[in-house]
């Protein structure tokens, strides 16, 4: 790495993935996968389902392993670097705790990293101030919508001020205008917290509005054919979505997905299972 | 409160349950449960006048007041005093209860921490469930005395255990795989997990198991005591009552042992609404 360019946060350097039983290969998730993350950088994985796209925000988040090729984050392996809390974690479902208050759920991470209980206080109300959940401290997840229940979850996931933040279709979930406003949302905790996004998504629109650059991957076994650039001019708002550069870009990722083969749909399942799932499936003996 | 937060499905006037202190709780389960009562009592007075009307035997049941007035007249005094004798059975039960309970959920915390240790126990558990146990109160006599009321308490405990093993180890062991994962990415220990996820997640479950078992270990209790023990106990005054053709005290007895069954269950309901509030907000029961 020479001092003209700087070192990325993530890099991922020849990465496959199989599924398998034995020696039996199952399923071949990702092959050939290259890819540099730079700090602040927000980027966004867009494929047909059953890409490998979640599983390689996994592979990236040390939640399971590349079958081949390695993974680096600052300069350290993806195990390391969730040793050392790099990693801030956004699922499609919020995975919040019910009997803990909306303030209390964003301090688990705080207490898990020892954090002393006024410095915890603090840090969660910031936090919770910044998606605009401040008047629900002491609410439970149950008592929540579905969108505030998200951002409940992205709150927690800033709390400790991880070096990267990575979300598997977080909006996944939502209706197109709670997405939307939620997109906006994410775009200025993103441009106030300079924090590094990668970011799973089967929504054109939503990769394109948000990213700095769009992975665009194929179908099974995932690929990476084209990355986009979105030099939409920040801030981005409302009126972004109907600018002329917008289409265009929404049009080339599109035609790129088109090229790479398969279909987006509304589920982003591998079958009508996510990655994680299907994971464990496999790892019971149930698939195969 | 700030405007434009978006979708509001609960407002800032109802946050958490900060409320629910005791008083309310009693409150709210009064109302709960004056219905329940009405009924009952109305059952009772109904009772009485078909049996006076049809003029049943008392011996095949005693009219509702003939049952009140043997309580009455044996309450604290005479051969079949009952108040002492529910007392030695409630102790008991409760020994049983508390000894079980640790137990149960002792081994769940095994199995839910060692996945070799469930190999092992939860089989073990199974099968030793499908024994009818209470068929080793005469051995539990015989091991620990007639008179010990250990030998009652142990029977009730082995009521105790299984469901409460059971089901406090699912509450372990069933947890969400997304709370894992998130668990995972901060790199939290076991210890941690225990701690912040399965064991509060296992609370609903252990408190609908001592629900259960409140109940259970009173019938363990007291059957015991039908196999010989202290006179002084609710089994042994139904027993030797009914012997005796007293069956009004005999209904007096059983109906003592009713109202500390469900005395007994009220109260782990209401610890339960103190210890767990948002378990029952979650239910929708507030």
């Amino acid at each position: 790495m020479t001092a003209s360019s700087p070192a990325p946060v993530v890099r991922i350097a020849g990465v496959d993935k199989t599924f398998g039983r034995g020696d039996r290969v199952v399923t071949k998730a990702l092959e050939a996968i290259d890819l540099d993350i730079a700090r602040g950088e927000f980027v966004s994985l867009i494929g047909p389902s059953g890409c490998g796209k979640s599983t390689l925000l996994r592979i990236v988040g040390d939640l399971t392993s590349p079958s081949t090729g390695t993974v680096q984050v600052n300069g350290k392996s993806a195990e390391q670097a969730r040793r050392d809390r790099d990693y801030g974690m956004v699922f499609q479902a919020p995975v919040l705790f019910d009997w803990r208050t909306v303030e209390d759920n964003v301090k688990l991470p705080l207490e898990i990293l020892g954090y002393d209980a006024a410095r915890r206080t603090a840090r969660a109300r910031e936090m919770l101030e910044l998606v605009e959940l401040g008047d629900f401290l002491k609410h439970h997840p149950f008592q929540l919508s579905g969108g505030m229940q998200q951002r409940v979850a992205i709150a927690r996931a800033l709390a400790f001020e991880p070096a990267i933040l990575l979300m598997d279709e977080p909006f996944g979930a939502l209706d197109e205008m709670t997405r939307e406003r939620m997109n906006g949302e994410v775009l200025r905790i993103w441009e106030q917290t300079g924090t590094t996004i990668l970011f799973v998504t089967h929504s054109i629109p939503e990769a394109v509005f948000l990213s700095t650059r769009v992975v665009v991957m194929s179908a099974r076994p995932g690929r990476i054919t084209k990355i986009v650039n979105v030099d939409l001019p920040r801030p981005r708002t409302d009126d972004t979505r109907e600018e002329r550069r917008y289409f265009e870009l929404v049009t080339e990722v599109r035609e790129a997905l088109r090229a790479g083969g398969g279909d987006l749909d509304d589920s982003g399942t591998i079958d009508g299972m996510d990655a994680a799932s299907m994971e464990r499936t496999i790892a019971e003996g149930a698939v195969g | 409160m700030s405007g434009g937060v978006g979708t509001l499905a609960a407002g800032p006037g109802r946050p958490g349950f900060g409320a629910s202190r005791a008083g309310g709780v009693v409150r709210r389960s009064f109302g709960f449960y004056l219905p329940a009562v009405l009924v009952f009592v109305g059952a009772l007075v109904l009772f009485e006048v078909v049996l006076d009307a049809l003029n049943v035997k008392s011996f095949l049941i005693p009219k509702p007041s003939a049952i009140l007035a043997a309580l009455r007249d044996n309450w604290s005094s005479g051969r079949f005093a009952l108040q002492p004798a529910a007392i030695n059975t409630l102790q008991e039960a409760l020994m049983g209860l508390v000894i079980g309970t640790v137990a149960g959920v002792a081994v769940a915390l095994a199995t839910a921490r060692w996945t070799t240790a469930r190999g092992i126990l939860l089989p073990l558990a199974v099968a030793a469930n499908a024994v009818p146990i209470i068929a080793f109160a005469p051995l539990l006599n015989n091991w620990f005395g007639l008179l010990n009321p250990l030998s009652k308490a142990l029977m009730a405990a082995v009521l105790v255990f299984f469901p409460v093993m059971a089901n406090v180890t699912r509450g372990l062991v069933q947890v969400e795989p997304g709370s894992l994962e998130l668990m995972r990415s901060y790199a939290a220990s076991e210890w941690t997990i225990l701690r912040k996820v399965r064991i509060p997640n296992a609370l609903p479950y252990f408190f609908t198991a001592l629900k259960v078992v409140t109940t259970f270990s009173l019938i363990g209790a007291i059957v015991a005591e039908y196999f010989g023990g202290s006179n002084t106990s609710l089994g042994r005054r139904i027993v030797e009552s009914a012997s005796a053709f007293k069956f009004d005290v005999t209904w007096g007895a059983i109906l003592l042992g009713a109202a500390t069954g469900i005395v007994f269950y009220l109260v782990v309901v209401l610890v339960e609404r103190l210890v767990i509030p948002w378990a029952a907000a979650l239910r929708g029961e507030t």
